[in-house]
């Protein structure tokens, strides 16, 4: 398959408000061709509307969409010939797997057997040959994903917009699922932008994750950024950082942090003096070890196979997730550990 | 949404609110020209009447003897909401529960009523009415009306029983409720927000409907739209401001109902039967 | 026994189905043979005598096909109007007052709608007063007692009827779908064209028949509207004719009877092209 050439898709200060509300503030990001980006966010953060306006079903309310030096914010759905996978799939029910997969080339007014080949390279491409006469209805959801997927890819998009196209299938399928669109992706060479609230959805398949929150941009990085040092307390509590902890931070020649009363070393992201502070750590980096600093009596434990996850309450009362390779009962009292590159430091 | 973008598009959709603007203007025309007569001294070649009086309606209300006409339409539209809930609601609840065989037959048994216009069973209806001696009596009224009204009640209730969990039931019974006190105490209470809004589509549609009251009534017992019906088609005998009175006043009795059956149900329930979701 | 039948779905709730069946019966479909009956038991005591007596009178027989010419046209002109009026109140954020303000005419019946009418549209009435005041047209419109008092008449109680039907079928589809059209290049037309049509001709068949049996059973309207006696003698109006005023029950049977024809006819005709298109859910793939 060849692409449409373009080299990046450029959004300049791309904003959207309903009424008083906005759902898009002054969004800027530039897609460079062949990128898988991920736009993560919990529900009601914008990025429903983000894709929505890039794919031209909404209307930008200021800024504009540039594909290399093409205004293409303009145009409506139909001109600007993105991909998109909508959450419901959204196929044609009146209309059989091939003819839906079709339907892209046949607004284009290809010639028959030119639709006929490409629809084939499509199904072959989502392995979902011999389905071809079948009604939407008679597939599987998984089936219905895959067709879904060839619909949108078979027109040779720059961009193919996915709009949790995950969140309707079972777990299993899931991550079947999640490979297969990395393999699509990868042997299309067009850029993805992919909408999802699942972090380790936006982990797994992004080269890029942009995290949105009440329709603003809070950091745009690489999964190990995100996962390793997210650039807000909010964007780390996102991204799995359980306990995010009230405390005081004092910079000298180390960063001091208090944690559940014990002073601990941290690493600041984004403090500059001394004074209130908020201290985040995974729970997986919180570990009970005989001589931990931090003293916490627990209060629920479950096992989880390789370790246990548990829930403690240190001295002054706040309330710590952590693991432990021992096993751990309620009530017993546990100390607590975290290596000072993995508590992140933030200003409060 | 898709916004339409080319002029073409947006001629048609300012095409299509014309189209829609023009069709309210004459039908609020309509309805205000029966308003403005029934008020008016006298009205012939100017927009407005000569002069506004109320007289017409107190000459209206004795001459086509008002008060029987709204009792005796209230005593079939009462009787046709009650009884269309009575055979209706149980009916709907075996429907919505229960698989059973020859279901499909039943469902077309109800439905046919639906679809058939009255002026076209009432004619038969009506001959087997007078054949029974019913026919001319409230009671013959009422038999009449009730064709069309109880299978809209089982197809009005249908979905709404369906979309109540049947667990709520055996909960219920598992907690001891016999099938009677489950019915009172539970299932009651769940169904009649649905009754009521059922219930007041069936009484407006009744006060309304004037085929198979027409047909089966008699002097005594004409409901206000058949005695409407006489006084137009009488038209000359007596004043047409009188009889604009009288569509007033029957106008508001089924618009006051109709807006209150709107606070229940959606205006579109009125033609369909199920709202979809 | 009794477990071989609540096997089979019959137990006493099935029961509580059984008066309204028997309701039905004894009075829809026991009146409805009565009425078979009957017709073919003419007071000259042949069998075929109505039917005979009606198929040759042209003032009989021209019954059907004055009411053809009023309900066809009225049908096709209210669902015409209906799609395109409704694919737009799809879009509407509250569609509430619209719908109330046209669910009123189908309230407020035929026969209110007729005496409206009369003011309305009468030589005098504000319609013909603002045509001639802004010089639209130099004589009055005659709208009413002839064929387009009905004609009007049923669009003003139909249109509605028919819009509020369409529009219960257009916000049943999954608007998605229109925008997964969009995403693939299809222009509004195109949309329109292979997406909306396909997936709305089930439901537009259903409603063009309900509001075509509607229309043809039009008795008010023609009566105090149209020329009952000329152009808008339908055979609603043959049929009570017979009944009440020839006291004929015999012969009012045989009309409804052929009256329930004509529509079962027609009703029959489209179905049976819509078995031959597709039929399914509306909705995107599953759910």
């Amino acid at each position: 398959m060849s692409l449409r050439d373009f080299k990046a898709l450029r959004l300049d200060g791309m904003s959207r408000d309903f009424g008083s509300l906005y759902a898009l503030k002054d969004i800027n990001l530039t897609v460079e061709r062949g990128e898988f980006i991920a736009l993560l966010g919990p529900s009601g953060c914008g990025k429903s509307t983000a894709l929505n306006c890039l794919a031209g079903l909404l209307p930008l309310s200021s800024g504009s969409i540039w594909l290399d030096d093409k205004r293409i914010d303009t145009l409506g759905p139909e001109g600007r010939g993105f991909g998109m996978v909508f959450q419901n799939y959204a196929l044609f029910p009146h209309m059989t797997v091939r003819k839906n997969i079709g339907f892209g080339l046949r607004m284009q007014n290809r010639p028959k057997d030119e639709i006929e080949r490409r629809v084939d390279e499509a199904m072959r491409l989502v392995r979902l040959t011999n389905q071809g006469d079948k009604l939407p209805g008679q597939l599987s959801g998984g089936q219905q994903q895959r067709v879904a997927i060839a619909r949108a890819i078979v027109v040779e998009p720059p961009l193919v917009l996915m709009d949790e196209p995950l969140s309707n299938l079972d777990a299993k399928l899931r991550l079947e699922m999640r490979a297969e669109i990395r393999r699509i992706h990868a042997s299309l060479g067009s850029a993805t932008i992919y909408v999802t609230h699942d972090q380790d959805e936006a982990l797994s398949l992004a080269d890029r994750i942009v995290v949105l929150r009440d329709g603003v941009i809070r950091q745009v990085g690489t999964p190990a950024e995100l996962y390793g040092r997210p650039a807000h307390a909010d964007v780390a509590e996102f991204m799995g950082y359980r306990n995010i902890i009230k405390s005081h931070a004092e910079l000298g020649e180390h960063l001091e942090v208090t944690v559940g009363g014990a002073k601990l070393w941290g690493t600041s992201v984004d403090l500059t003096a001394s004074g209130p502070a908020l201290a985040a750590i995974r729970p997986e980096d919180l570990s009970a070890t005989p001589d931990g600093p931090i003293s916490a009596v627990v209060q629920n434990a479950e096992y989880r196979g390789r370790d246990f996850f548990g829930l403690a309450t240190t001295v002054d009362g706040s309330e710590l997730y952590f693991r432990s390779e021992a096993a751990v009962l309620a009530g017993e009292t546990v100390r607590l550990a975290a290596d000072p590159q993995r508590i992140l430091v933030y200003a409060a | 949404m898709i916004r339409t973008q080319s002029v073409a598009g947006r001629l048609w959709v300012w095409a299509v609110w014309l189209l829609v603007g023009f069709f309210i203007l004459n039908l609020l025309g309509l309805i205000a020209t029966v308003v403005v007569n029934s008020f008016s001294t006298r009205w012939f070649t100017t927009w407005l009447p000569v002069g506004f009086t109320t007289k017409w309606y107190l000459s209206a209300w004795e001459e086509f003897q008002l008060p029987d006409i709204m009792m005796a339409t209230f005593e079939v539209v009462g009787a046709v909401v009650l009884l269309s809930g009575l055979i209706g609601v149980p009916a709907a609840y075996a429907m919505a529960r229960r698989e059973f065989p020859g279901k499909k037959f039943v469902m077309l048994l109800f439905l046919l009523p639906m679809l058939v216009p009255p002026i076209t069973f009432g004619i038969p209806l009506a001959t087997v009415l007078y054949k029974a001696g019913l026919a001319g009596s409230a009671i013959g009224v009422i038999l009449a009306n009730l064709v069309p009204t109880v299978p809209f009640v089982i197809l009005v209730m249908i979905p709404f029983i369906q979309q109540i969990d049947p667990r709520v039931e055996q909960a219920a019974k598992v907690f001891g409720a016999g099938t009677f006190r489950m019915f009172t105490n539970v299932l009651v209470p769940l169904l009649t927000p649905g009754i009521l809004a059922a219930l007041l589509l069936v009484l407006v549609r009744t006060i309304a409907m004037f085929e198979l009251t027409f047909l089966t009534a008699g002097p005594s017992n004409q409901t206000l739209v058949v005695a409407l019906y006489y006084a137009v088609f009488a038209a000359g005998v007596r004043a047409g401001q009188s009889v604009d009175a009288m569509a007033v006043i029957y106008m508001v009795t089924t618009l006051a109902w109709l807006l209150l059956a709107l606070q229940f149900v959606n205006p579109t329930q009125i033609v369909t039967r199920a709202k979809r979701k | 026994m009794r477990q071989a039948l609540a096997r089979k779905g019959i137990d006493g709730v099935t029961l509580l189905a059984l008066p309204a069946v028997f309701f039905v019966i004894a009075l829809f479909i026991y009146p409805f043979l009565y009425g078979l009956f009957l017709s073919f038991a003419p007071k000259d005591g042949s069998t075929l005598g109505n039917y005979i007596k009606f198929f040759s009178d042209p003032f009989l027989y021209d019954t059907i096909w004055k009411t053809l010419l009023i309900a066809l046209p009225v049908t096709i002109i209210n669902l015409a109007f209906s799609v395109p009026v409704a694919l737009r109140v799809r879009l509407m954020v509250k569609p509430k007052l619209l719908t109330t303000i046209l669910v009123i005419p189908i309230t407020l019946g035929t026969v209110l709608v007729a005496e409206g009418m009369l003011n309305y549209f009468g030589p005098r009435g504000w319609l013909n007063r603002a045509l001639l005041e802004f010089g639209l047209s130099d004589a009055p419109l005659h709208l009413i007692h002839n064929y387009w008092g009905v004609f009007l008449s049923l669009v003003i109680t139909g249109f509605p009827f028919t819009f509020l039907l369409t529009l219960s079928y257009v916000t049943g589809i999954d608007p998605a779908l229109e925008q997964a059209g969009a995403m693939l290049g299809a222009r509004g037309w195109e949309r329109f064209r292979f997406i909306l049509v396909p997936l709305l001709l089930p439901g537009l068949m259903i409603t063009f028949c309900l509001s075509f049996v509607q229309a043809f059973s039009v008795f008010p309207s023609a009566v105090l509207l149209g020329a009952p006696a000329g152009i808008t003698r339908v055979i609603s109006v043959a049929a009570y004719t017979a009944a009440f005023e020839e006291y004929d029950y015999s012969m009012a049977s045989a009309i409804a009877m052929i009256m329930a024809t004509v529509q079962v006819g027609i009703v029959a005709a489209l179905l049976g092209v819509q078995s031959l298109l597709y039929r399914g859910p509306a909705g995107g793939g599953k759910g």
